[in-house]
């Protein structure tokens, strides 16, 4: 605008004084220079504390971990002796069940005695104190065998038995002969006598599918203890909490983003749906205890009323996710349909949400895996049901049955007195990262592959 | 420059379009659209011009009843459409918005294909029984949209592929697919390079044969060059309306005069 001209003889600028160089950096640049410098080492620092926190975590859970994915088993042929069994001989199911799992000990150790006699080992134990390398539940496996087909009594059948968790730990290193000074469990002679059956091959440790698709076992016998039943427990719960969040949350987010009137009663559901999601999960905990359990009278422990409080807990993180991507749309999109007669039902069904659905995708996985690893609220409404039986066969079958869930589950195997419980503690810690990890890949590889530009 | 001798041999009376009588326009408080009387006639281009925020683009809003989407916004008045009250409690905005196309400032297609993007409208209004008849209608509409060469072998492509100019013109074509009897464009070049708009202006001029076309614009030589109708819009009132010749060459009103010298704007 200003005539240039006019003024063009002076300096270029005032601040340049007489004789600076670009070749060389003036104090104030050196300056900027290092704090910026600083800066990205402060940054880099940040991400290597972050990082190695990381590293620090996961060794620790594999390390602590892994060892609940193998087990230790003894391998021993028993003789179904039919004077033991079936004293009638006629093969009668119901007499055959009378005998109880006491009946099956002498069968163990009779078995354990013709071990020795076939190695040729040399051992001062008595036979009850080798049956007592077994895990508790050996006998049962045995009855079960025996009703399952009653046809095998008077036969040998070779089993694969669990150790008890003691002759386990010795396996991993968790048990020395030091740490059983005190232990009425198990004597340093009965570690001795394991040392003979290791080397023989008698007593393996081998990869143990139980651990990931069983269920939970009693106090006393730790080395049976699996996740199975308690990841059908979370398994229902999602179905439930999928079932219902997704589509109130989608419905009510399409509703409020796209059709109600900006007026303060949806500025109040806002701030609400935003507080929503701050709220400590307990509160939720205790909220379905009130109403689901002792109003609607559901009943306890069950995945259904699991599944409700979870939704409760999931539907603002759904909620606003949709939210945040039905608003990532851009207005040109909803005016383009309206523009060419579509209603507002049309513009957002036909155009709208196609485009947020990868955002509403990824969001509700993202409350899902959140739902998933929730353990606070499952205590308050007792969704830590004790299931020693597999499904299906148990009572954890359906939605209305009690059952656990694996954050749950990992809790009660913590909270036990048994260091072999700790092993299987982070052993379920394990397999829950794994649902956790693959949901949030899932996640991601979804919201690559649907992203549209536009 | 001012392509005088074109519009003057257009100026003949046409048949009135839309009437607009005392229309006023409020988004919450503020007075957008200030007792607006118009009268647009049919297989007319009429252009509104005038400087950023003077209400050119509320108005046009209006003729289709976009603004409806907006919460704060507020129509007084009679606006009428072959006789008939569009604000009319009985008229549906979907039903009006099909006989009144749109075409936006940016382009805005659909992130489908070519061809889906101009078979949406026929799709939701019914006018296609058949895949041929959709065929048809799709081919015609791409042909009028002066579009049909360049994309007819990818009709499958997706239309945010196209270039600006093309975008456009797909939208143009997109608007006309619905048969509409009015076209609103709303600065539909301002995001066009010269020859995209050169080719997007020819396109106008070929519309007014069978469509009564309101466009929006900032660029003068534009109206002057595709407008038989001019109306120039400052701080909520109408200023002027007129034959574009007549504004351009001869203003009544010294507002008028000062916007089109470069003097206010």
């Amino acid at each position: 605008m200003t005539d240039i001209s006019q003024q063009g003889s002076g300096p270029a600028a005032p601040s340049r004084k007489h004789g600076d160089t670009l070749m060389q950096l003036t104090a104030r640049t050196k300056r900027r220079n290092a704090a910026e410098r600083r800066f990205q080492a402060y940054g880099i620092a940040a991400i290597g504390v972050g990082l190695l926190m990381l590293a620090i975590l996961v060794v620790n859970i594999f390390g602590n971990g892994m060892g609940a994915f193998t087990q230790t088993f003894v391998s021993l042929d028993v003789e179904l002796l039919e004077s033991k069994l079936d004293k009638k001989g006629n093969r009668d199911i119901e007499d055959i069940k009378k005998v109880s799992t006491f009946g099956y000990a002498p069968l163990i150790k009779g078995a354990f005695e013709a071990k020795v006699a076939e190695l040729g080992l040399e051992t001062d134990l008595k036979s009850k104190a080798m049956a007592d390398l077994l895990s508790k539940s050996a006998p049962a496996q045995l009855r079960d065998y025996v009703l399952a087909d009653p046809d095998t009594i008077g036969k040998t059948v070779s089993f694969r038995f669990l150790a008890n968790s003691r002759v386990d730990g010795y396996m991993k290193g968790r048990v020395s002969r030091e740490s059983i000074e005190n232990d009425k469990n198990i004597s340093a002679a009965q570690l001795d006598f394991a040392d003979q059956l290791i080397e023989a091959g008698v007593i393996e440790k081998t990869f143990n599918p139980a651990f990931i698709f069983g269920a939970d076992a009693s106090d006393q016998r730790p080395e049976a203890a699996g996740m199975g039943v308690s990841m059908l427990g979370s398994l229902f719960m999602m179905f439930v909490v999928l079932a219902l969040a997704l589509p109130i949350g989608v419905a009510a987010s399409i509703y409020l983003e796209e059709f109600a009137a900006k007026n303060w009663l949806t500025d109040i559901i806002e701030v609400n749906i935003s507080n929503l999601a701050a709220v400590p999960s307990i509160v939720f905990g205790i909220l379905g205890l009130a109403v689901f359990i002792n109003y609607m009278h559901l009943p306890m422990s069950a995945p259904l009323v699991g599944g409700l409080v979870l939704t409760l807990m999931t539907l603002p993180t759904i909620i606003i996710s949709t939210r945040a991507s039905l608003k990532s749309v851009p207005p040109s999109i909803r005016d383009a349909a309206l523009g060419v007669g579509a209603s507002k039902m049309q513009a957002v069904f036909h155009h709208v949400l196609p485009l947020a659905a990868p955002g509403i995708l990824t969001g509700t996985i993202i409350g899902l895996a959140q739902a998933l690893g929730e353990t606070a609220p499952l205590l308050l409404i007792g969704m830590v049901g004790f299931i020693a039986s597999n499904a299906p066969d148990s009572v954890a079958s359906g939605l209305m049955d009690p059952n656990s869930a694996m954050p749950a589950q990992i809790y009660e195997w913590a909270k036990r007195a048994d260091p072999a419980f700790y092993e299987r503690a982070w052993g379920g810690i394990i397999i829950l990262l794994v649902f956790l990890v693959t949901m949030n890949t899932l996640a991601v590889i979804l919201r690559r592959r649907f992203e549209r530009r536009w | 420059m001012y392509d005088t001798a074109k519009t003057e041999s257009a100026v003949e009376q046409m048949e009135l379009k839309i009437e607009a009588r005392n229309v006023q326009v409020y988004y919450g408080d503020t007075h957008a659209i200030k007792d607006v009387n118009v009268d647009i006639e049919d297989k007319t281009v009429t252009a509104f011009i005038g400087p950023s925020g003077c209400g050119k683009s509320t108005f046009l809003r209006c003729l289709n009843r976009m603004n409806d989407t907006i919460d704060i916004c507020r129509v007084e008045g009679d606006i009428l459409l072959d006789g008939e009250d569009i604000y009319d409690p009985k008229v549906d905005p979907v039903q009006l918005r099909a006989k009144v196309g749109m075409v936006f400032q940016k382009p805005n297609p659909f992130p489908k294909s070519i061809y889906d993007n101009i078979a949406y409208g026929p799709r939701i209004h019914g006018l296609a029984r058949t895949k041929a008849e959709l065929d048809e209608i799709v081919e015609k509409s791409l042909r009028r949209g002066a579009i049909w060469d360049e994309v007819k072998d990818r009709l499958d492509a997706p239309g945010t592929g196209l270039s600006g100019g093309q975008q456009q013109r797909l939208c143009i074509a997109r608007a006309i697919a619905t048969e509409p009897e009015v076209l609103l464009m709303d600065e539909p070049c301002s995001a066009l390079d010269p020859i995209a708009t050169a080719q997007v202006e020819e396109l106008i001029d070929e519309l007014r044969q069978n469509y009564s076309v309101v466009i929006v614009t900032h660029s003068m030589q534009q109206a002057a060059r595709v407008s038989q109708k001019t109306a120039f819009f400052h701080l909520g009132n109408l200023v002027e309306y007129g034959e574009t010749g007549q504004i351009f060459t001869n203003p009544e009103d010294p507002r008028t005069e000062s916007y089109i010298t470069g003097r206010i704007g």
